[in-house]
Protein backbone atom coordinates (compact mmCIF):
# COMPACT_ATOMS: atom_id res chain seq x y z
CA UNK A 1 0.00 0.00 0.00
CA UNK A 2 2.52 2.31 0.70
CA UNK A 3 4.92 1.36 -2.43
CA UNK A 4 1.54 2.41 -4.25
CA UNK A 5 1.29 6.02 -2.21
CA UNK A 6 5.48 6.23 -3.28
CA UNK A 7 4.13 5.82 -6.87
CA UNK A 8 1.95 8.22 -6.83
CA UNK A 9 3.36 10.93 -5.17
CA UNK A 10 7.22 10.39 -7.11
CA UNK A 11 4.65 10.57 -10.88
CA UNK A 12 3.06 13.80 -9.88
CA UNK A 13 6.20 15.50 -8.48
CA UNK A 14 8.37 14.82 -11.61
CA UNK A 15 5.54 16.37 -13.70
CA UNK A 16 5.02 18.87 -11.24
CA UNK A 17 8.66 20.46 -10.47
CA UNK A 18 11.53 20.53 -13.63
CA UNK A 19 14.16 21.08 -10.39
CA UNK A 20 16.91 18.24 -10.54
CA UNK A 21 17.06 16.39 -7.90
CA UNK A 22 20.52 16.85 -6.37
CA UNK A 23 20.67 20.73 -6.92
CA UNK A 24 19.78 22.45 -3.09
CA UNK A 25 15.82 22.43 -2.53
CA UNK A 26 16.31 25.45 -0.57
CA UNK A 27 18.59 28.25 -0.37
CA UNK A 28 18.61 30.76 2.76
CA UNK A 29 20.66 33.99 1.53
CA UNK A 30 21.43 36.45 4.50
CA UNK A 31 17.74 35.74 6.36
CA UNK A 32 17.31 38.63 8.83
CA UNK A 33 14.47 38.58 10.81
CA UNK A 34 13.92 41.15 14.14
CA UNK A 35 10.49 41.12 15.92
CA UNK A 36 11.88 44.43 17.46
CA UNK A 37 13.59 47.07 16.34
CA UNK A 38 17.73 46.27 16.80
CA UNK A 39 17.35 43.56 18.50
CA UNK A 40 17.40 40.73 15.82
CA UNK A 41 16.77 37.08 16.31
CA UNK A 42 18.42 35.78 12.89
CA UNK A 43 21.64 37.44 12.34
CA UNK A 44 22.11 36.50 8.43
CA UNK A 45 21.53 33.22 8.13
CA UNK A 46 22.82 31.86 4.97
CA UNK A 47 21.66 27.83 4.53
CA UNK A 48 21.60 25.31 1.59
CA UNK A 49 19.36 22.47 2.00
CA UNK A 50 19.78 19.34 -0.53
CA UNK A 51 17.20 17.49 -2.73
CA UNK A 52 16.94 14.69 0.44
CA UNK A 53 17.57 13.56 3.66
CA UNK A 54 16.60 14.65 6.64
CA UNK A 55 17.87 18.11 8.17
CA UNK A 56 17.26 19.24 12.13
CA UNK A 57 18.01 22.20 13.87
CA UNK A 58 18.84 22.31 17.32
CA UNK A 59 19.57 25.07 19.29
CA UNK A 60 18.15 26.45 23.31
CA UNK A 61 14.73 27.89 23.54
CA UNK A 62 14.38 31.54 21.76
CA UNK A 63 17.39 31.31 19.74
CA UNK A 64 15.32 31.55 16.46
CA UNK A 65 15.02 27.79 14.98
CA UNK A 66 10.98 28.25 14.73
CA UNK A 67 11.54 31.95 13.60
CA UNK A 68 13.49 30.59 10.75
CA UNK A 69 11.22 27.68 9.80
CA UNK A 70 8.36 30.04 9.73
CA UNK A 71 10.39 32.43 7.40
CA UNK A 72 10.62 30.00 4.95
CA UNK A 73 6.86 29.80 4.01
CA UNK A 74 6.52 32.78 5.36
CA UNK A 75 4.20 32.55 8.03
CA UNK A 76 6.86 34.94 9.69
CA UNK A 77 7.68 37.79 7.68
CA UNK A 78 11.17 37.98 7.17
CA UNK A 79 13.03 41.38 7.34
CA UNK A 80 16.23 40.70 4.55
CA UNK A 81 17.58 38.58 3.10
CA UNK A 82 16.28 35.67 0.90
CA UNK A 83 14.33 32.57 0.42
CA UNK A 84 15.17 30.62 -2.27
CA UNK A 85 12.77 27.40 -3.32
CA UNK A 86 14.35 26.05 -6.22
CA UNK A 87 15.63 28.88 -7.33
CA UNK A 88 12.57 31.49 -6.87
CA UNK A 89 13.25 33.87 -4.08
CA UNK A 90 9.92 33.76 -2.03
CA UNK A 91 10.17 36.75 -0.28
CA UNK A 92 9.26 38.85 -2.98
CA UNK A 93 5.95 36.78 -3.36
CA UNK A 94 2.52 39.06 -2.15
CA UNK A 95 -1.07 37.64 -3.20
CA UNK A 96 -1.42 34.60 -5.06
CA UNK A 97 1.77 33.62 -6.03
CA UNK A 98 2.53 33.47 -2.46
CA UNK A 99 0.01 31.35 -1.63
CA UNK A 100 0.87 29.02 -4.84
CA UNK A 101 4.53 28.84 -3.30
CA UNK A 102 3.24 27.91 -0.15
CA UNK A 103 1.15 24.81 -2.03
CA UNK A 104 4.74 23.78 -2.89
CA UNK A 105 6.12 23.73 1.52
CA UNK A 106 4.42 21.02 3.64
CA UNK A 107 4.52 21.93 7.79
CA UNK A 108 3.75 19.77 10.24
CA UNK A 109 3.29 21.66 13.86
CA UNK A 110 4.21 21.34 17.60
CA UNK A 111 0.33 20.80 18.60
CA UNK A 112 -0.86 19.39 15.51
CA UNK A 113 -2.93 22.32 14.52
CA UNK A 114 -5.97 19.88 13.21
CA UNK A 115 -8.87 21.08 12.90
CA UNK A 116 -10.70 19.58 15.90
CA UNK A 117 -14.10 19.55 14.91
CA UNK A 118 -13.39 17.61 11.63
CA UNK A 119 -13.02 14.26 10.71
CA UNK A 120 -9.33 13.08 9.88
CA UNK A 121 -9.96 12.33 6.64
CA UNK A 122 -11.37 16.20 5.91
CA UNK A 123 -8.26 17.04 8.04
CA UNK A 124 -6.31 15.27 5.10
CA UNK A 125 -8.16 17.02 2.23
CA UNK A 126 -7.22 20.50 4.47
CA UNK A 127 -3.76 19.53 2.38
CA UNK A 128 -5.37 20.36 -1.12
CA UNK A 129 -7.41 23.41 -0.41
CA UNK A 130 -4.18 25.56 -1.99
CA UNK A 131 -5.55 23.67 -5.25
CA UNK A 132 -9.11 22.84 -4.84
CA UNK A 133 -11.66 25.96 -5.21
CA UNK A 134 -12.77 27.17 -1.90
CA UNK A 135 -16.91 26.56 -2.64
CA UNK A 136 -15.60 22.78 -4.12
CA UNK A 137 -14.15 22.12 -1.02
CA UNK A 138 -17.12 23.85 1.32
CA UNK A 139 -19.35 21.23 -0.48
CA UNK A 140 -16.96 18.24 0.00
CA UNK A 141 -16.70 17.95 -3.60
CA UNK A 142 -13.46 16.91 -3.92
CA UNK A 143 -11.40 15.50 -7.21
CA UNK A 144 -11.33 11.30 -6.83
CA UNK A 145 -7.72 11.64 -7.12
CA UNK A 146 -7.04 13.44 -3.49
CA UNK A 147 -9.26 11.29 -2.06
CA UNK A 148 -7.71 8.25 -3.52
CA UNK A 149 -4.39 9.80 -1.85
CA UNK A 150 -5.78 10.56 1.34
CA UNK A 151 -6.76 6.41 1.68
CA UNK A 152 -3.74 5.76 0.72
CA UNK A 153 -1.79 7.92 3.17
CA UNK A 154 -4.06 7.15 5.84
CA UNK A 155 -2.79 3.35 5.09
CA UNK A 156 0.84 4.71 4.76
CA UNK A 157 -0.15 6.41 8.56
CA UNK A 158 -1.81 3.46 9.72
CA UNK A 159 -4.57 5.47 10.18
CA UNK A 160 -7.10 3.59 7.62
CA UNK A 161 -9.63 2.74 10.36
CA UNK A 162 -9.68 6.38 11.43
CA UNK A 163 -10.78 8.06 8.29
CA UNK A 164 -14.11 9.03 10.02
CA UNK A 165 -13.46 9.47 13.40
CA UNK A 166 -13.13 13.15 14.38
CA UNK A 167 -9.60 14.72 14.60
CA UNK A 168 -10.48 15.42 18.55
CA UNK A 169 -11.14 12.14 19.67
CA UNK A 170 -7.22 10.87 18.54
CA UNK A 171 -4.49 10.50 20.61
CA UNK A 172 -1.35 12.54 20.51
CA UNK A 173 0.49 10.34 18.16
CA UNK A 174 -2.06 9.80 15.97
CA UNK A 175 -2.91 13.26 15.73
CA UNK A 176 0.89 14.23 14.63
CA UNK A 177 0.27 11.32 12.65
CA UNK A 178 -2.40 12.87 10.44
CA UNK A 179 -0.65 15.94 10.25
CA UNK A 180 2.28 14.71 8.54
CA UNK A 181 -0.42 13.24 5.98
CA UNK A 182 -1.71 16.29 5.67
CA UNK A 183 1.32 17.99 4.94
CA UNK A 184 1.69 15.27 2.31
CA UNK A 185 -1.55 15.16 0.36
CA UNK A 186 -0.40 18.74 -0.58
CA UNK A 187 3.02 16.94 -2.57
CA UNK A 188 5.30 19.29 -1.41
CA UNK A 189 8.92 20.21 -2.44
CA UNK A 190 9.93 20.46 0.72
CA UNK A 191 8.69 19.42 4.41
CA UNK A 192 8.95 21.63 7.39
CA UNK A 193 8.32 20.40 11.08
CA UNK A 194 8.22 23.02 13.39
CA UNK A 195 8.91 20.81 17.09
CA UNK A 196 6.68 18.02 15.74
CA UNK A 197 7.66 15.63 18.77
CA UNK A 198 7.97 18.58 21.51
CA UNK A 199 4.05 17.55 22.59
CA UNK A 200 5.05 13.55 22.24
CA UNK A 201 6.32 10.84 24.40
CA UNK A 202 9.81 9.29 23.76
CA UNK A 203 8.23 6.42 22.41
CA UNK A 204 5.45 8.33 20.43
CA UNK A 205 8.44 10.53 19.22
CA UNK A 206 10.85 8.04 17.83
CA UNK A 207 7.67 6.17 15.91
CA UNK A 208 6.24 9.34 14.28
CA UNK A 209 9.99 10.56 13.32
CA UNK A 210 10.41 7.21 11.46
CA UNK A 211 7.17 7.71 9.94
CA UNK A 212 7.87 10.96 8.45
CA UNK A 213 11.74 10.22 7.33
CA UNK A 214 10.68 7.51 5.96
CA UNK A 215 7.71 8.84 3.90
CA UNK A 216 9.26 11.47 2.91
CA UNK A 217 12.38 9.74 1.77
CA UNK A 218 9.90 7.35 -0.26
CA UNK A 219 8.71 10.41 -2.19
CA UNK A 220 11.94 12.37 -2.14
CA UNK A 221 11.03 15.27 0.02
CA UNK A 222 13.54 17.17 1.80
CA UNK A 223 12.84 17.46 5.56
CA UNK A 224 13.70 20.18 8.13
CA UNK A 225 12.91 19.57 11.79
CA UNK A 226 13.58 21.94 14.37
CA UNK A 227 14.20 19.63 17.55
CA UNK A 228 14.81 19.86 21.20
CA UNK A 229 15.66 16.38 21.68
CA UNK A 230 19.53 16.44 21.23
CA UNK A 231 19.42 12.35 21.12
CA UNK A 232 16.46 12.12 18.39
CA UNK A 233 18.01 14.77 16.35
CA UNK A 234 21.38 12.57 16.19
CA UNK A 235 19.26 9.50 15.26
CA UNK A 236 16.93 10.29 12.82
CA UNK A 237 19.01 13.27 11.25
CA UNK A 238 21.36 13.29 8.22
CA UNK A 239 22.78 16.70 8.71
CA UNK A 240 22.35 18.82 12.09
CA UNK A 241 22.12 22.36 12.34
CA UNK A 242 22.83 24.01 15.62
CA UNK A 243 21.77 27.44 16.46
CA UNK A 244 22.80 29.81 19.12
CA UNK A 245 21.84 33.56 19.31
CA UNK A 246 20.31 33.62 16.18
CA UNK A 247 23.94 32.23 13.82
CA UNK A 248 24.23 29.02 12.81
CA UNK A 249 26.83 27.70 15.13
CA UNK A 250 27.50 24.21 13.75
CA UNK A 251 26.26 22.87 10.46
CA UNK A 252 28.02 19.05 9.62
CA UNK A 253 26.50 15.37 9.83
CA UNK A 254 25.41 13.87 12.79
CA UNK A 255 28.01 11.88 13.05
CA UNK A 256 30.19 14.79 13.77
CA UNK A 257 28.33 16.75 16.63
CA UNK A 258 30.54 16.38 19.82
CA UNK A 259 30.04 17.50 22.72
CA UNK A 260 31.89 20.66 22.42
CA UNK A 261 29.79 21.57 19.98
CA UNK A 262 26.94 21.39 22.49
CA UNK A 263 28.65 23.12 24.56
CA UNK A 264 28.93 26.02 22.44
CA UNK A 265 25.19 25.68 20.95
CA UNK A 266 23.72 25.38 24.45
CA UNK A 267 26.71 27.27 26.72
CA UNK A 268 27.56 25.81 29.78
CA UNK A 269 28.67 22.01 30.28
CA UNK A 270 27.25 21.02 34.12
CA UNK A 271 23.85 19.53 31.85
CA UNK A 272 25.85 17.21 29.75
CA UNK A 273 26.21 14.04 31.37
CA UNK B 1 -0.54 36.31 65.24
CA UNK B 2 1.33 36.79 68.29
CA UNK B 3 0.52 32.74 69.15
CA UNK B 4 1.55 31.75 65.70
CA UNK B 5 5.11 34.31 65.47
CA UNK B 6 6.82 31.26 67.90
CA UNK B 7 5.95 28.49 64.80
CA UNK B 8 6.81 30.52 62.05
CA UNK B 9 10.42 31.75 63.64
CA UNK B 10 10.98 27.74 63.93
CA UNK B 11 9.79 27.63 60.08
CA UNK B 12 11.60 30.10 58.57
CA UNK B 13 15.08 29.53 57.62
CA UNK B 14 17.39 31.54 59.64
CA UNK B 15 18.97 33.64 56.19
CA UNK B 16 16.16 35.30 55.43
CA UNK B 17 15.97 38.89 57.07
CA UNK B 18 14.39 41.48 55.93
CA UNK B 19 12.78 43.79 59.06
CA UNK B 20 13.26 43.74 62.50
CA UNK B 21 9.10 43.72 63.35
CA UNK B 22 9.53 42.68 66.73
CA UNK B 23 11.87 43.61 69.90
CA UNK B 24 12.46 40.96 71.47
CA UNK B 25 15.72 40.38 71.01
CA UNK B 26 15.79 36.71 71.05
CA UNK B 27 19.70 35.97 69.56
CA UNK B 28 20.07 34.43 66.17
CA UNK B 29 16.36 34.00 65.63
CA UNK B 30 15.18 34.42 61.93
CA UNK B 31 12.56 37.77 61.64
CA UNK B 32 8.95 36.34 60.58
CA UNK B 33 8.52 38.08 56.49
CA UNK B 34 4.86 39.51 56.28
CA UNK B 35 2.68 38.70 53.22
CA UNK B 36 -0.25 40.84 53.12
CA UNK B 37 -3.24 40.14 49.93
CA UNK B 38 -3.44 43.90 49.33
CA UNK B 39 -1.49 47.42 49.92
CA UNK B 40 -2.63 50.29 51.87
CA UNK B 41 -3.68 51.89 48.52
CA UNK B 42 -5.22 49.01 47.67
CA UNK B 43 -7.36 48.93 50.80
CA UNK B 44 -8.06 52.26 50.68
CA UNK B 45 -9.39 51.87 47.09
CA UNK B 46 -11.38 48.60 47.62
CA UNK B 47 -12.60 50.31 51.06
CA UNK B 48 -13.72 53.43 48.43
CA UNK B 49 -15.72 51.47 45.84
CA UNK B 50 -17.54 49.60 48.55
CA UNK B 51 -18.65 53.71 49.75
CA UNK B 52 -19.64 54.21 46.31
CA UNK B 53 -21.84 50.97 45.75
CA UNK B 54 -23.72 52.20 49.07
CA UNK B 55 -24.07 55.82 48.62
CA UNK B 56 -25.54 55.09 45.28
CA UNK B 57 -27.69 52.35 46.21
CA UNK B 58 -28.92 55.22 49.09
CA UNK B 59 -29.21 57.79 46.88
CA UNK B 60 -31.57 56.25 44.45
CA UNK B 61 -33.96 54.93 46.70
CA UNK B 62 -34.44 58.96 47.56
CA UNK B 63 -34.82 59.59 43.80
CA UNK B 64 -37.43 57.06 43.08
CA UNK B 65 -39.78 58.07 45.34
CA UNK B 66 -41.51 55.64 46.59
CA UNK B 67 -45.05 55.87 47.84
CA UNK B 68 -45.66 54.81 50.67
CA UNK B 69 -49.53 53.73 50.01
CA UNK B 70 -48.87 52.76 47.02
CA UNK B 71 -46.26 50.06 48.20
CA UNK B 72 -48.58 49.20 51.20
CA UNK B 73 -51.40 48.14 48.53
CA UNK B 74 -49.58 46.09 46.42
CA UNK B 75 -50.30 42.95 48.02
CA UNK B 76 -54.66 43.73 47.81
CA UNK B 77 -54.01 45.09 43.97
CA UNK B 78 -52.09 41.82 42.94
CA UNK B 79 -54.42 39.45 44.61
CA UNK B 80 -57.46 41.85 42.81
CA UNK B 81 -55.87 40.98 39.75
CA UNK B 82 -55.69 37.66 39.99
CA UNK B 83 -59.18 37.47 41.30
CA UNK B 84 -60.45 39.04 37.86
CA UNK B 85 -57.66 37.09 35.72
CA UNK B 86 -59.48 33.87 36.72
CA UNK B 87 -61.01 31.65 35.03
CA UNK B 88 -59.22 32.54 31.93
CA UNK B 89 -61.19 33.23 28.90
CA UNK B 90 -60.12 29.89 26.51
CA UNK B 91 -62.80 30.40 24.34
CA UNK B 92 -60.88 33.49 23.25
CA UNK B 93 -57.95 31.40 22.00
CA UNK B 94 -59.26 29.82 19.18
CA UNK B 95 -61.06 33.43 18.08
CA UNK B 96 -58.22 35.87 18.28
CA UNK B 97 -55.06 34.95 20.43
CA UNK B 98 -54.11 32.11 18.08
CA UNK B 99 -53.38 33.77 14.62
CA UNK B 100 -51.92 36.25 16.52
CA UNK B 101 -49.32 33.91 18.30
CA UNK B 102 -48.73 32.42 15.22
CA UNK B 103 -47.95 35.39 13.68
CA UNK B 104 -45.74 36.33 16.85
CA UNK B 105 -43.45 33.33 16.04
CA UNK B 106 -43.70 34.03 12.22
CA UNK B 107 -41.98 37.70 13.27
CA UNK B 108 -39.64 35.98 15.97
CA UNK B 109 -38.38 33.67 12.98
CA UNK B 110 -38.10 35.64 10.27
CA UNK B 111 -36.92 38.45 11.88
CA UNK B 112 -33.65 36.11 13.41
CA UNK B 113 -32.91 34.87 9.73
CA UNK B 114 -32.82 38.58 8.54
CA UNK B 115 -30.61 39.25 11.56
CA UNK B 116 -28.10 36.50 10.83
CA UNK B 117 -27.86 37.05 7.25
CA UNK B 118 -26.71 40.89 7.65
CA UNK B 119 -25.07 40.28 10.95
CA UNK B 120 -22.78 37.39 9.67
CA UNK B 121 -20.59 39.83 7.34
CA UNK B 122 -20.41 42.29 9.69
CA UNK B 123 -19.55 40.00 12.83
CA UNK B 124 -16.57 38.43 10.02
CA UNK B 125 -15.58 42.57 9.62
CA UNK B 126 -15.63 43.20 13.37
CA UNK B 127 -13.14 40.16 14.08
CA UNK B 128 -9.48 41.63 13.95
CA UNK B 129 -8.33 37.64 13.27
CA UNK B 130 -10.39 37.49 10.45
CA UNK B 131 -10.12 40.83 9.17
CA UNK B 132 -6.56 42.83 10.40
CA UNK B 133 -7.74 46.10 9.37
CA UNK B 134 -8.28 48.37 12.60
CA UNK B 135 -10.42 50.94 10.90
CA UNK B 136 -12.89 48.18 9.00
CA UNK B 137 -13.21 46.53 12.64
CA UNK B 138 -14.04 49.53 14.55
CA UNK B 139 -16.61 50.60 11.26
CA UNK B 140 -18.00 47.23 12.02
CA UNK B 141 -18.39 47.34 15.74
CA UNK B 142 -19.63 50.43 15.50
CA UNK B 143 -22.51 49.27 12.93
CA UNK B 144 -23.36 46.44 15.29
CA UNK B 145 -23.07 48.67 18.68
CA UNK B 146 -25.85 50.91 16.73
CA UNK B 147 -27.69 48.30 16.48
CA UNK B 148 -27.65 47.40 20.44
CA UNK B 149 -27.97 50.99 21.11
CA UNK B 150 -31.83 51.36 19.67
CA UNK B 151 -34.59 49.31 21.99
CA UNK B 152 -36.41 47.14 19.88
CA UNK B 153 -39.71 49.06 21.02
CA UNK B 154 -37.72 52.12 19.48
CA UNK B 155 -37.04 50.25 16.24
CA UNK B 156 -40.27 48.76 15.75
CA UNK B 157 -41.81 52.79 16.27
CA UNK B 158 -39.38 53.64 13.14
CA UNK B 159 -40.50 50.78 11.20
CA UNK B 160 -44.16 51.92 11.77
CA UNK B 161 -43.29 55.32 11.14
CA UNK B 162 -42.15 53.69 7.90
CA UNK B 163 -44.28 50.93 6.67
CA UNK B 164 -47.43 51.41 8.94
CA UNK B 165 -48.72 49.00 12.07
CA UNK B 166 -48.00 45.50 11.00
CA UNK B 167 -46.04 42.43 11.48
CA UNK B 168 -43.54 43.91 8.65
CA UNK B 169 -42.88 46.46 11.09
CA UNK B 170 -42.23 44.28 13.83
CA UNK B 171 -40.12 42.11 11.92
CA UNK B 172 -37.71 44.31 10.81
CA UNK B 173 -37.46 45.67 14.46
CA UNK B 174 -36.38 42.30 15.34
CA UNK B 175 -34.18 42.07 12.93
CA UNK B 176 -32.70 44.84 13.45
CA UNK B 177 -32.15 44.84 16.90
CA UNK B 178 -30.26 41.10 16.64
CA UNK B 179 -27.92 42.03 14.35
CA UNK B 180 -25.93 43.59 16.82
CA UNK B 181 -26.49 40.82 19.30
CA UNK B 182 -25.27 38.20 16.34
CA UNK B 183 -23.00 39.93 14.70
CA UNK B 184 -20.81 41.24 18.18
CA UNK B 185 -20.97 37.62 19.49
CA UNK B 186 -20.27 35.55 16.41
CA UNK B 187 -16.70 38.05 16.04
CA UNK B 188 -16.36 37.38 19.59
CA UNK B 189 -16.43 33.55 18.89
CA UNK B 190 -14.41 34.05 15.79
CA UNK B 191 -11.61 36.24 17.79
CA UNK B 192 -11.57 33.45 20.79
CA UNK B 193 -10.41 30.69 17.86
CA UNK B 194 -7.53 29.17 17.86
CA UNK B 195 -4.56 30.56 15.57
CA UNK B 196 -3.12 26.72 14.94
CA UNK B 197 -5.42 25.51 11.97
CA UNK B 198 -5.81 28.78 10.65
CA UNK B 199 -2.04 28.99 10.49
CA UNK B 200 -1.75 25.40 9.45
CA UNK B 201 -4.42 26.15 6.17
CA UNK B 202 -2.57 28.94 5.68
CA UNK B 203 0.86 27.53 5.41
CA UNK B 204 -0.94 25.18 2.84
CA UNK B 205 -1.41 27.81 0.74
CA UNK B 206 -5.19 27.54 1.35
CA UNK B 207 -7.44 30.85 -0.14
CA UNK B 208 -9.04 32.77 2.47
CA UNK B 209 -13.00 31.72 1.88
CA UNK B 210 -11.44 28.35 2.75
CA UNK B 211 -9.72 29.61 5.84
CA UNK B 212 -12.79 31.05 6.58
CA UNK B 213 -15.07 27.51 6.10
CA UNK B 214 -12.20 25.53 7.40
CA UNK B 215 -10.23 27.13 9.82
CA UNK B 216 -12.73 29.27 11.57
CA UNK B 217 -15.99 27.63 10.92
CA UNK B 218 -15.54 24.67 12.09
CA UNK B 219 -14.05 26.07 15.68
CA UNK B 220 -17.10 28.85 15.70
CA UNK B 221 -20.31 26.01 14.74
CA UNK B 222 -21.31 25.72 17.95
CA UNK B 223 -21.36 29.03 19.10
CA UNK B 224 -23.12 30.13 16.20
CA UNK B 225 -25.69 28.02 16.41
CA UNK B 226 -26.38 28.66 20.22
CA UNK B 227 -26.23 31.73 19.92
CA UNK B 228 -28.58 32.53 17.02
CA UNK B 229 -31.24 30.01 19.06
CA UNK B 230 -31.08 31.90 21.40
CA UNK B 231 -31.51 34.76 19.97
CA UNK B 232 -34.53 33.20 18.39
CA UNK B 233 -35.75 32.40 22.33
CA UNK B 234 -35.16 36.15 23.22
CA UNK B 235 -37.23 37.63 19.98
CA UNK B 236 -40.24 35.13 20.49
CA UNK B 237 -40.45 37.05 23.64
CA UNK B 238 -39.40 40.56 22.68
CA UNK B 239 -42.20 39.96 19.61
CA UNK B 240 -44.74 39.50 22.14
CA UNK B 241 -43.71 42.74 23.65
CA UNK B 242 -43.94 44.70 19.82
CA UNK B 243 -47.66 44.54 19.85
CA UNK B 244 -48.07 47.10 22.52
CA UNK B 245 -46.95 49.94 20.38
CA UNK B 246 -48.35 48.54 16.98
CA UNK B 247 -45.93 46.40 15.35
CA UNK B 248 -48.29 42.80 15.03
CA UNK B 249 -47.93 39.29 16.65
CA UNK B 250 -49.58 38.59 20.24
CA UNK B 251 -48.84 42.06 22.04
CA UNK B 252 -51.63 43.39 19.88
CA UNK B 253 -54.11 40.93 21.33
CA UNK B 254 -52.70 41.56 24.59
CA UNK B 255 -52.79 45.40 24.66
CA UNK B 256 -56.54 45.50 23.66
CA UNK B 257 -57.30 42.83 26.12
CA UNK B 258 -56.28 45.03 28.61
CA UNK B 259 -57.26 48.30 27.54
CA UNK B 260 -60.73 46.81 27.56
CA UNK B 261 -59.98 45.63 31.05
CA UNK B 262 -60.90 42.00 30.13
CA UNK B 263 -58.35 40.79 32.80
CA UNK B 264 -59.47 36.86 31.97
CA UNK B 265 -58.71 37.32 28.41
CA UNK B 266 -55.73 39.15 29.29
CA UNK B 267 -55.16 35.38 31.35
CA UNK B 268 -55.17 33.83 28.31
CA UNK B 269 -52.49 35.52 26.37
CA UNK B 270 -50.33 35.58 28.77
CA UNK B 271 -50.53 32.20 29.52
CA UNK B 272 -50.08 31.23 25.52
CA UNK B 273 -46.47 33.92 25.46
CA UNK B 274 -45.53 31.10 29.00
CA UNK B 275 -46.17 27.76 26.79
CA UNK B 276 -44.10 29.06 23.59
CA UNK B 277 -41.36 30.53 26.11
CA UNK B 278 -41.41 26.95 27.59
CA UNK B 279 -41.67 25.34 24.10
CA UNK B 280 -38.84 27.29 22.65
CA UNK B 281 -36.64 26.48 25.52
CA UNK B 282 -37.27 23.13 25.45
CA UNK B 283 -36.51 22.88 21.52
CA UNK B 284 -33.30 25.21 21.98
CA UNK B 285 -31.90 22.80 24.91
CA UNK B 286 -32.56 20.01 22.76
CA UNK B 287 -31.01 21.61 19.49
CA UNK B 288 -28.04 22.31 21.25
CA UNK B 289 -26.92 19.49 22.61
CA UNK B 290 -27.45 17.85 18.96
CA UNK B 291 -24.98 20.40 17.82
CA UNK B 292 -22.36 20.62 20.29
Amino acid sequence: MSEAAAGTGAKARSAGSAAPAAAAALELRGLQKSYVRGKPVLRAIDLSIAGTGLTAIIGPSGTGKSTLIRCVNRLVEPSGGQVLLDGEDLTALRGRSLRLARRRIGMVFQEYNLVERLTVIENLLCGRLGHVGALRAWLRRFPPADIDRAFELLDAVGLADFAKTRADALSGGQRQRVGIARALMQQPRLLLADEPTSSLDPKTSVEVMELMRGLCAQRGIPVIVNMHDVELARRFAARIIGMSGGRVVFDGPATALTDEHLKQIYGGEGWLA
Amino acid sequence: MDGSRGVAENLTPGTAVRRESHASGQPGSAVRREWQRFTAGERLARFAVYFFVVAAFVLSLGTVEVIPEFLWDAPAQVQDLLVRMWPPDYAHYPASVHAALVETLHMATLGTVIAVLLAVPLGLLAASNVMPSRTVNTVAKLALVTSRSVNSLVWALLFIAVFGPGALAGTLAIAFRSIGFVGKLLGEALEEAHRGPVEALKASGAPWPSLLVFGYWPQVKPAFWALVLLRWDINVRESAVLGLVGAGGIGVALNTAMNLFQWDRVAVVLLAIFAVVIVAEVVVTWVRGRIL
